[in-house]
């Protein structure tokens, strides 16, 4: 199998997460009790009853279930991800309005955690045993342990309430009105102190890999075989350790995004930074349950592709490939 | 002739709570220019930490070395790390046990040979890759290959890269670490040439670790025995081979398997057991449904038949992938063929269903390779022995008392019973593995490489002692084993396989004697030590 | 066993951990006993220090005892994580041993199956399963065990794919062992100790997704949690800090005892010391 076929494969099961996505949705609605209907429209009570048949005629709610999932996923393949009944608005409009600002805070997080996590981590396997090792053990251990929300509380507490040196919420400053690259800036200062929390976990979490990577590599023959070529130790540690030790990262990657969207949905909610994150607990606290299983397609399926794209990576990092996973 | 390398009074601590404090004690040995010293000994004794020390590349754990060695007059014990690099790979290099492991696997084949030309010289990469073809045109191998992976090559093109690479800075030592080991005996003849070659034409020393006697007579102008970390007897090549003075040396050469004095084959009765046009195909494993591997499929077994009568040895042998183990594990049913039939008793196991199987499998049972896999870690002695007899249904007591009686029949005590396989040697396990196989009054006995992890003088004992029970059982035994050697020495008949099919079959004297088949011919021609050993 | 205990207790870390879990246990097994009014009465001035009288981690926004609460939190936590932990590791084993005792076309189904299930976003996958289900301490189980059995599926399936070519496991098929029985007295107790740990492990992980649940709002409404300790307590951050800084300690504390017991477990069980 060359490198192809096995890029097509992981093109294959994205499409299959995709529809498995569309399915599980599906599936979800009818599982809550009471009828589809007063499920899509949200329990709070006020949902009237032309909003209700409304929602039954689009699904076709009186028809049979094959019909109902025909017509579901030919409406999701549409983009059609029903109407968000609090706002009024399309779901699929209301979510790709707000992704923006998640994308840029995630794409932070995610330099900063691998960045961090690899030089940490790296530094922390050249000496195992030593104090920097087992410093970074410890924050790693501290990191797994604190719930992210409430660091970002915290951080808040220490940054903003007490040094006052960090705005504690919002993506800038509301009626600065600031343009060009002071609007940047304003934005960047803002983004610290979610950025930061999110990144934090992710980078104790890669640091800890790296490490281990690092010394389960070290251990391997053909780093004695390169010691035995007279490398110099460096080029041993550069060429062959590090190289060697990566390449799990980049899948560990794509495994990671999933636990980060779910850690963006919390860090977003403590700073009231207006992404997709904050939408999802606005869903949840006006029972807007259109609006919410919509917010579960889209990070699905971005998630699914964002594994893809660490999938490619790690064929062309890695030329085992070709023996099949 | 001064030496080249003189170790003096080496000393190598093992880590302390282990069952012995050094690792090599007192080891002194000159290797001359342009000379082959072979270290042999059994696992353990110290042979290979020996070769570590004298590349500087000794193992974290044992750090703690004392004594000299000096390489050119330099005692490299108290050189600089720096001055280390710049002797490893340029004036010493080495080779290791396994290519596969031994080569980074995301670096391509040139990249790793021009990495170590250019550690050492100021050269460009184009340079240096013209300098690597020429390396690797050497050694036999396309220059296309300097493209492609480790995973693309085969064992031995990947042993042949490790010389290029070895041999890459002309290095007054190489020191080889049981090169040949993981590989099949014919690319083992291949790589042995080689590396004399080498050595001959570039009037290079070469320090040999090996755990074979025949490897150490085709190879050594000298030999150093070594047990439990200390020189036992060294001397050069004819004086230990032919008069060897130390009992462990004499013990150790007699324990070589010669490929004379086989069994003479029974007089023809009715088998029990036949197999006629067994076949067996694998296609790629994995993926989604096999949907993407393409349709690669690879014959493990092509019509295979044979026969086996009561009390008799039926040898297969075979390099990896000859297909001789699938050959075993599809008569056992461990695996299904496609096609062809195994006549047990008049029954074809080939297509029973699962209970009619149940029913007959028990009486014929496995012996396996591996000691350490074949024994479950979390069971005591008695449970795994007994587990057969109780699978079917026997009672406790009678299993017990069943169990005793095979122990002792494979020499153990009673009082193993009540503990764990990890207490117990290679030698005591693959015991054990017999007992248990021989609990349910077994017909056939398989024997699947099952001294090929043991040391030689192990190996030895274990072999009279399968061979004694079967005269004692009247078993009839499939012995499937790579090594010719081992075959000769308790094979009624061999038959040969090659890429799944059987290349030759007949009594195993006779066969050996005088092959029929040019493949046959050309695998007793590459058992290293053949014309010393057998002289 | 004993070995093994004499191993795992050589760390100070993890008997630190053993020590803080076991005094957690008692505190939720005897909340009951010495607060037998329950979290949610109000006892006094909301906001109030710590320290104040009677109060000795003041009272929240409603002026009901934190103290109180804090105790009452950690039943919710241990159940949750306990029991959410019990089911996912039930699912896990069960489906990673098929998949990898039996391989071939029911490993590759099973394996895509929780491929999905870790490719998705898990926690909000979650939300929508414990909104629709409506939040209880139900469907906040069942949702975390769903969306967490993959971890030990796959450690489980790994463990069964490498132990199942074992010989010794071929010795047992060969002696006419049953398939059932190979699974759980040959193979299981090999496979067991990576399961311990994971699931050591995913204990803490699923007090922690408990807590995110609930200060979401999406915890059982009838009971007082850390996690809804602090979701109810933000507006008060600013002015009270001990509202929100004491219950997300005691989640801290708690995941880092269990997360000790899952270091020394992985010490004492790890792949080093097995052969």
């Amino acid at each position: 199998m060359n490198r192809l076929a096995y890029i097509a494969r992981r093109l294959l099961r994205t499409v299959l997460v995709t529809v498995a996505v569309v399915l599980v949705s599906f599936f979800l609605i009818r599982l809550a009790p009471g009828d589809a209907a007063t499920v899509m429209a949200g329990q709070s009570g006020y949902a009237d009853e032309t909003f209700i048949s409304s929602l039954r005629a689009e699904y076709g709610l009186d028809k049979p279930l094959p019909v109902q999932l025909w017509k579901y996923v030919t409406a999701v393949a549409r983009g059609d991800l029903g109407m968000s009944y609090e706002r009024r608005q399309p779901v699929l409009d209301v979510i790709v309005a707000r992704l923006p600002n998640t994308l840029l805070l995630d794409a932070f997080a995610l330099v900063v955690a691998m960045a961090g996590g690899i030089v940490l981590g790296a530094l922390a396997a050249r000496r195992p045993g030593s104090a920097g090792d087992a410093g970074v053990t410890v924050l790693a251990m501290l990191f797994y342990a604190v719930p992210q929300f409430w660091l970002g509380m915290m951080a808040v507490l220490v940054f903003s309430v007490w040094l006052a040196v960090l705005p504690p919420f919002g993506i800038e400053t509301m009626g600065a009105d600031y343009t060009g690259l002071a609007r940047v800036a304003d934005v960047a200062r803002h983004m610290i102190l979610p950025g930061m929390t999110l990144a934090l976990y992710y980078m104790a979490s890669y640091a800890r890999l790296t490490r281990t990577q690092m010394i389960e590599v070290a251990d391997q023959e053909f780093v004695k075989t390169a010691r035995a070529k007279g490398i110099a130790e460096r080029q041993v540690a550069r060429r062959h350790i590090l190289r060697n030790a990566l390449t799990p990262l980049v899948t560990y990657a794509g495994l990671q995004a999933s636990i980060l969207v779910g850690g963006t949905v919390l860090v977003e909610n403590v700073f009231s930074w207006p992404g997709v994150g904050t939408l999802a607990y606005e869903a949840v606290t006006a029972r807007d349950n259109p609006l919410l299983l919509g917010i579960f397609i889209v990070t699905a399926i971005l998630v699914s592709l964002f594994n893809l794209a660490t999938d490619i990576a790690y064929s062309i990092a890695d030329p085992r490939v070709e023996l099949g996973r | 002739m001064s030496a080249l390398v003189r170790i003096e009074g080496l000393n190598v601590a093992l880590p302390p709570g282990g069952d012995r404090t050094l690792a090599v004690a007192d080891v002194n040995l000159d290797i001359g220019s342009s000379e082959i010293v072979c270290i042999v000994g059994e696992s353990g004794s110290g042979k290979s930490v020996t070769a570590h020390a004298v590349m500087g590349l000794l193992p974290r754990a044992l750090k703690t070395v004392s004594g000299r060695i000096l390489f050119e007059g330099r005692d490299m014990l108290t050189q600089s790390a720096e001055d280390w690099r710049r002797t490893r790979g340029a004036g010493i290099a080495m080779v290791f046990q396994d290519p596969m492991a031994a080569l980074n696997p995301v670096m391509a084949i040139g990249r790793q040979i021009t990495e170590q030309i250019r550690a050492h010289r100021a050269v460009g990469e184009a340079a240096a890759m013209r300098d690597a073809a020429v390396l690797v045109a050497r050694m036999g191998l396309e220059p296309g290959l300097l493209h492609a992976y480790p995973h693309q090559l085969s064992g031995g093109q990947r042993q042949r890269v490790m010389i290029a690479m070895a041999l890459s800075l002309s290095p007054r030592l190489l020191i080889a670490d049981e090169p040949t080991t993981a590989l099949d005996v014919t690319t083992q003849a291949q790589i042995l040439e080689l590396i004399r070659n080498a050595q001959r034409e570039r009037q290079m020393s070469v320090l040999f670790i090996t755990h074979d006697f025949g490897v150490v007579s085709d190879l050594a102008d000298r030999v150093a025995v070594m047990r439990e970390g200390r020189i036992v007897e060294s001397g050069t090549a004819r004086e230990v081979l032919d008069r060897p003075q130390a009992g462990y040396t004499r013990a150790l050469i007699a324990a070589v398997p010669r490929l004379s004095g086989s069994p003479a084959p029974l007089a023809r009765e009715k088998p029990l057991l036949e197999v006629a046009g067994l076949s067996k195909r694998y296609r790629g494993s994995g993926g989604f449904l096999g949907l993407w591997h393409g349709r690669r499929e690879h014959r493990a077994l092509d019509r295979v038949s044979l026969t086996l009568q009561r009390g008799e040895t039926l040898g297969v042998v075979g390099e990896s992938g000859s297909g001789k183990s699938t050959l075993a594990r599809c008569i056992i049913r461990l695996a299904d063929p496609d096609a062809g039939e195994v006549l047990f008793d008049g029954a074809d196991l080939a297509g029973m269903g699962r209970r009619e199987l149940r029913a007959q499998r028990r009486r014929i049972q496995m012996v396996f390779q591996d000691p350490f896999s074949s024994l479950n870690p979390r069971h005591t002695v008695g449970e795994i022995v007994t587990a057969g007899p109780r699978a079917h249904g026997e009672g406790a007591k009678i299993s017990l008392a069943r169990a005793v009686e095979m122990l002792k029949l494979v020499g153990l005590e009673e009082a193993v019973l009540s503990r764990y396989p990890h207490e117990f040697s290679g030698g005591q396990r693959q015991r054990i593995g017999l007992a248990r196989a021989l609990m349910l009054k077994p017909d056939v006995l398989i024997a699947d490489e099952p001294v090929s992890a043991l040391d030689v003088t192990v190996q030895a004992q274990v072999l009279d002692l399968l061979d004694k029970v079967r005269r004692q059982m009247n078993l009839a035994m499939l012995f499937i084993t790579h090594d010719m050697r081992v075959a000769a020495r308790i094979c009624h008949r061999v038959m040969v396989m090659r890429q799944g099919q059987v290349v030759e079959e007949g009594p195993t004297g006779a066969l050996f004697a005088a092959p029929r088949n040019e493949y046959t011919g050309r695998l007793l021609a590459a058992i290293p030590g053949r014309q010393r050993l057998e002289a | 066993m004993k070995e093994f205990l004499s191993r795992l207790l050589v760390r100070p870390q993890t008997l630190i951990g053993l020590a803080v879990f076991a005094a957690i246990v008692v505190v939720a097994l005897g909340a009951p006993l010495l607060f037998p009014k329950g979290p949610f009465t109000i006892v006094g001035m909301p906001l109030l220090a710590p320290g104040s009288p009677g109060l000795p981690a003041g009272s929240d926004v409603l002026g009901r005892s934190m103290l109180v609460g804090l105790a009452y939190g950690a039943r919710v936590s241990l159940l949750v994580g306990i029991s959410s932990t019990c089911c996912a590791v039930g699912i896990g084993v069960l489906l990673g041993a098929v998949a990898g005792y039996y391989g071939g076309v029911v490993d590759d189904l099973l394996m895509r199956f929780t491929e999905f299930f870790q490719i998705i976003p898990a926690f909000v996958l979650l939300m929508v399963l414990v909104a629709f289900l409506q939040p209880s301490l139900f469907s906040e189980v069942i949702g975390i065990a769903l969306i967490t059995w993959p971890q030990v599926a796959r450690v489980a399936r790994g463990e069964f794919l490498v132990l199942r070519s074992r010989e010794f496991v071929q010795a047992a098929q060969l002696l006419g062992e049953s398939d059932l029985r190979i699974i759980f007295r040959q193979i299981l107790p090999n496979a067991l100790p990576p399961i311990v740990v994971v699931g050591s492990m995913m204990v803490g992980s699923a007090i922690l997704t408990e807590s995110a649940l609930a200060f979401l709002g999406l915890g059982d409404p009838g009971l007082m949690s850390w996690g809804s300790m602090i979701g109810a307590s933000r507006s008060a951050m600013w002015v009270a800090w001990w509202t929100t800084v004491l219950p997300g300690l005691a989640i801290m504390v708690t995941v880092l005892a269990l997360n000790f017991i899952g270091d020394g477990l992985n010490e004492a069980l790890g792949p080093r010391r097995r052969q």
